[in-house]
């Protein structure tokens, strides 16, 4: 063998021997070495976890009625980590499915943007209620579109419909910064939180937790043993509402009569439970299940040109109350001593103080009047008297008393979004033009006049707020707490739509019974004074409302009142105690311009007490003629007859 | 230089002789190698493909088999034939490979993008296998007649034209592979013929000055020449990434299945391989079917049988009647160790993805009926060696 030859052989041979040495020692560090490590990235490959949703409860109203429930849909989704990096074969694919889905290729590259930008990571829902076809299809040809998927989704479902949108509000997809806040813990990205309403107060008990499934996939993701291991989702507990569907029916029938905005409310003056709580105008929750908000949807729900369906005015409403104020002006007379029930002041038709001369409202004269005829004929010129002698005598009894009877403070209702509202104080005010005096504010030390800034606190002030005019905001919450304060003895309730947590089964798990935020001693002479004086109003002959509850079958007292608003036509308020002497329910309710308080508020509230009243016959047959909850405060002695006659 | 090595005159005697040794006087170590690679090949796709096709668990078992049963029978007879005769025919053998390999181009269906089968009526046939014995016996023939006609940079010039004008046509097609596996047949004749190191020393800086020009400047200038999965590969091993849906993702897959075999497999646990998770399993991954079934064990075991394969192909090289036999064997030799290399190191991970198959377990008729062809060369040479220096000590006795 020549020599070049044999060096040629050798060069191959060592060639080929380090080649070996090579694959050797790596199969050696892959297998020997490694082996452990790669073992357990072959056991992860083949195991996806799958969330696996969880119900939300359901929200029953105190019957047991449904008010919100879940439906099953097919939800097309996006795994924004599952899709093709490739930009190219990404918008392949989007045009494959866009054929097959029947959306255009940009706009799921636009669902796919905005959804992420919102909630990064979580699933992306395309369109929700695919067809059935739609999801053989995809299964059959999952491996030309990795990244997408068809879950069986749980909708909110509102069988009423519109019905009490404002208490139970709605649940959406959990927002980025939502997921930051320790009341979220656990929550993960695409899961459905409350953002409104009870959904929102009562998340933590609606909310349920997620299962999971361990499931063995292919590399097309392609299940192919069987589920590994397995957590069942836990569903939420039920929420069960104080809310008595007829009461809340009737009183959201009532307002949509009117073309103007309003709200009422309707609570045990004993506990605080909300029996119907309701705003117009109104919006769909349901609107709030679709994977995303159009921006007509969002216009129609939030816009103030559609009068803001969204907002609450019975607790985020902020109004003068006219009128209905009176009686609470009357308690803090009669508790500081300036006022009697006995006391009697005459009305001459107008009242003169500081140069200004105030009249009754529609120019009336009555006369000596005590107080419960007073508040029959809801003289103003009374009422400018005591404000004035409560300013001059009073001390701050008048601040002091609305304040603790719940004006201008949230009640702590379990509802979001609750507004403090205004109650007007010397202290407040002055300080208000102080500050706009002081030469370092803006306008230097002149004022606007007509800005609430433009003077300091002066009788006139006190003399306006007596009859619930002047800076005064509150809303019909707060009237409603104040009117159930009086009613039940001295109890400032924790009004509450919450009643009752159950379990999926039924069972009961929590009961829901906040106790009154305090306790105030009136003197039940004077109580007794106020709600007579709001009977005759009501069911008098000559009484503000007699027109409207003069023939009602159930005696009960009720107070007018109109609110003069700047800019714009009377406000009609209306708040109702019913069975008198002993009241069980009070309603608060206010129209938007709806004119005096016994042209629309007054027939909101009789509507409402009528199916409140009815209700309790059709309770009391149905219980045997046990005396069902609302019944453990015992009727007037008139109220027995009034209550098995004809309500209407 | 080696040119006093030609090749002789017809042994009239060889039959006798050829019965005399052992199986048909075979080389039993080659022989050992080959039926033992083939047999663990079918016996592994017969492990992994048993759920493939529904109602038939033997689908890819069976037709292995029988592209096995041909290869063979073709083995046998390449080795009673003195190859020497090939020599004369390099003309005409030449001739075939270019124009099957063009029919394919003209005819081929497209499979995957990639034009390289033609379509029989009961098989399909990929002539660029095929071309490979083809091009090591004609290209062989070639070498020899250097040092009588021309200059010897002339001559290498020629050879080397004639092994890259396949191996351009095949990439066409496109099959990075078999045209790596043309090139690597070329410069192996070419380097048993004893080219001159300045040669190879000119023709490396050509090659790196050609694959900068294809991976770097023409798809700088807008004129790429690779497929875009191709450049991917090629250079994606370079930059290991965590991403199942990137260009690494075939090796990510393949080095799990081959790691997570650990030292004696996972046999019928196998998931990687099993379930899909590595691409072309039968193919061009056969060897991560072995790593994840029988681990380094398995590995070990089929590498030691192509070591023993390489061993005799170069040791058939070293004994081989005249030089034209030693640059069939020397080249053939060149061609499977190219092939496992590239394969297996794909496998592994330390060479790009180019896509050629693991001489007889890759499942595919052209290919193990190639592969044992080239083995059938390889026993005749043995064959004719043994002939040759039987015959001599006959003389000589």
């Amino acid at each position: 063998m020549p020599a070049q030859f044999a060096l040629r052989v050798a060069i191959l041979s060592g060639f080929a021997l380090v080649m070996f040495s090579i694959i050797f020692f790596r199969l050696w560090y892959l297998q020997v070495l490694s082996g452990e490590k790669y073992l357990k990235q072959a056991r992860n490959n083949q195991v996806r976890e799958i969330t696996v949703q969880a119900p939300r409860g359901e929200i029953l109203d105190r019957s047991g009625h449904v008010l919100v429930n879940n439906r099953t849909a097919l939800a097309l989704q996006l795994q924004p980590t599952d899709l093709p990096h490739s930009k190219k074969k990404r918008q392949q694919e989007f045009a494959r499915l866009g054929q097959v889905v029947g959306m255009p290729p940009d706009e799921i590259h636009k669902q796919l943007r905005q959804q992420t930008r919102e909630l990064p990571a979580s699933p992306v829902t395309l369109k929700r209620d695919v067809n059935h076809d739609l999801v053989y299809y995809l299964q059959e040809n999952q491996a030309q579109y990795p990244g997408v998927s068809v879950q069986n989704v749980y909708v909110r479902h509102y069988p009423d419909g519109t019905l009490g949108a404002q208490i139970l509000g709605y649940a959406r997809e959990v927002t980025g910064p939502q997921l930051k806040e320790p009341r979220y813990q656990g929550v993960q990205p695409g899961d459905q939180v409350g953002q409104a309403g009870v959904e929102n107060t009562y998340d933590h008990v609606l909310r349920g937790v997620n299962g999971m499934s361990r499931v063995q996939v292919d590399a097309a993701g392609q299940p192919t043993g069987g589920v590994l291991s397995q957590t069942q989702p836990k569903a939420g507990d039920n929420l069960v509402l104080s809310i008595d569907n007829r009461v809340q029916s009737a009183g959201e029938a009532a307002l949509h009569a009117f073309s103007t905005p309003g709200a009422f409310v309707a609570m045990n003056v004993r506990d605080g439970e909300i029996l119907g709580l309701g705003s117009s105008p109104t919006y769909d929750p349901s609107v709030f299940t679709k994977p995303r908000l159009s921006q007509s949807v969002v216009d129609q729900v939030f816009s103030n040109t559609t009068g803001s369906p969204y907002t609450d005015r019975a607790t985020q409403g902020l109004y003068p109350t006219g009128s209905t104020f009176k009686p609470i002006t009357a308690v803090a007379a009669l508790e500081s001593g300036v006022l009697t029930p006995t006391t009697t002041i005459v009305d001459g038709g107008s009242f003169t103080e500081g140069g200004i001369t105030l009249h009754n409202a529609g120019g009336g004269t009555y006369g000596s009047l005590q107080l419960p005829q007073a508040l029959q004929v809801s003289s103003d010129v009374f009422f400018y008297n005591v404000g004035a002698n409560l300013y001059f005598h009073g001390g701050d009894a008048q601040q002091k008393w609305a304040s603790d009877l719940g004006i201008g403070h949230p009640t702590g209702i379990d509802l979001p979004g609750e507004v403090a509202g205004l109650l007007p104080t010397p202290q407040w005010r002055n300080q208000l033009y102080k500050d706009a005096t002081s030469p370092d504010s803006p306008g230097g030390t002149s004022v606007v006049t007509g800005d609430p800034t433009d003077r300091p606190w002066s009788e006139g002030d006190n003399v306006n707020l007596a009859v619930g005019q002047g800076d005064l905001q509150t809303n019909p919450l707060q009237m409603a707490v104040a009117y159930a304060a009086i009613a039940n003895g001295g109890d400032v309730v924790r009004p509450h739509v919450g009643m009752a947590v159950e379990d999926t089964s039924g069972r009961a798990v929590q009961e829901i019974a906040p106790a009154p935020q305090r306790h105030l001693e009136i003197s039940p002479q004077g109580r007794q004074a106020i709600l007579q004086g709001i009977h005759m109003a009501a069911q008098s002959p000559g009484g503000t409302s007699y027109a409207v509850f003069g023939n009602f079958p159930i005696p009960m007292a009720g107070k007018t009142g109109t609110a003069q608003r700047v800019g714009q036509q009377d406000q009609s308020w209306y708040v109702a105690l019913a069975p008198y002497p002993n009241p069980q329910i009070v309603i608060a309710d206010t129209i938007e311009q709806g004119g005096f308080g016994v042209e629309s508020a007054a027939p909101v509230a009789r509507q409402i007490l009528a199916a409140y009243f009815n209700v309790h016959k059709q309770e009391a047959k149905a219980a045997g003629g046990k005396v069902p909850k609302q019944g453990s405060i015992q009727a007037g002695p008139a109220a027995p007859s009034g209550a098995a006659g004809n309500p209407y | 230089m080696v040119s006093d090595v030609y090749p002789r005159p017809f042994d009239e005697r060889r039959s006798a002789a050829a019965e005399r040794g052992g199986i048909l006087g075979l080389d039993p170590l080659l022989l050992i190698a080959a039926l033992g690679l083939i047999g663990f090949g079918i016996f592994s796709l017969g492990e992994v493909t048993g759920g493939d096709i529904p109602h038939n668990p033997y689908f890819y078992v069976i037709r292995q088999a029988i592209y096995a049963v041909i290869g063979v029978a073709l083995m046998l007879a390449l080795a009673r034939v003195d190859y020497s005769r090939f020599r004369e025919l390099r003309v005409g053998l030449y001739t075939a490979m270019i124009g099957s390999i063009i029919l394919v181009l003209l005819l081929g269906q497209a499979t995957r993008g990639s034009k390289r089968w033609i379509e029989l009526p009961f098989i399909t046939f990929q002539p660029s296998e095929l071309g490979k014995v083809l091009l090591v016996t004609a290209l062989a023939g070639f070498a020899i007649d250097r040092g009588r006609r021309v200059t010897e940079r002339q001559h290498t010039a020629r050879i080397l034209l004639m092994g890259f004008v396949p191996a351009v046509i095949v990439f066409m097609q496109p099959d990075l592979g078999t045209a790596v596996t043309y090139v690597v047949i070329t410069l192996a004749i070419l380097f048993v013929a004893g080219a001159r190191w300045t040669h190879f020393a000119l023709l490396g800086v050509l090659l790196t000055a050609a694959v900068s020009a294809v991976l770097v400047i023409a798809p700088a200038i807008g004129h790429p020449v690779l497929k875009g999965y191709q450049q991917q590969r090629l250079t994606s091993f370079l930059n290991p990434s965590s991403d199942p849906r990137d260009a690494t993702y075939q090796i990510d897959q393949s080095l799990i299945a081959i790691g997570s075999g650990a030292k004696t497999g996972r046999g019928a646990d196998s998931t990687q391989t099993e379930n899909g998770f590595v691409p072309d399993r039968t193919t061009d991954f056969i060897f991560s079917v072995v790593g994840e079934r029988f681990g380094f064990v398995g590995a070990a075991f089929v590498l030691s049988l192509y070591a023993l394969l390489i061993w005799r192909a170069l040791r058939i090289m070293t004994l081989s009647k005249n030089l034209y036999g030693s640059l069939i064997a020397g080249a053939i030799a060149a061609m499977f160790m190219c092939q496992v290399f590239v394969n297996v190191g794909v496998a592994i991970g330390i060479m790009p993805v180019t896509g050629i198959p693991l001489p007889l377990m890759s499942f595919g008729g052209s290919s193990v009926v190639v592969t044992l062809m080239a083995i059938g060369l390889l026993q005749s040479i043995y064959v004719q060696a043994r002939l040759t220096s039987k015959s001599r000590a006959d003389l000589l006795r």
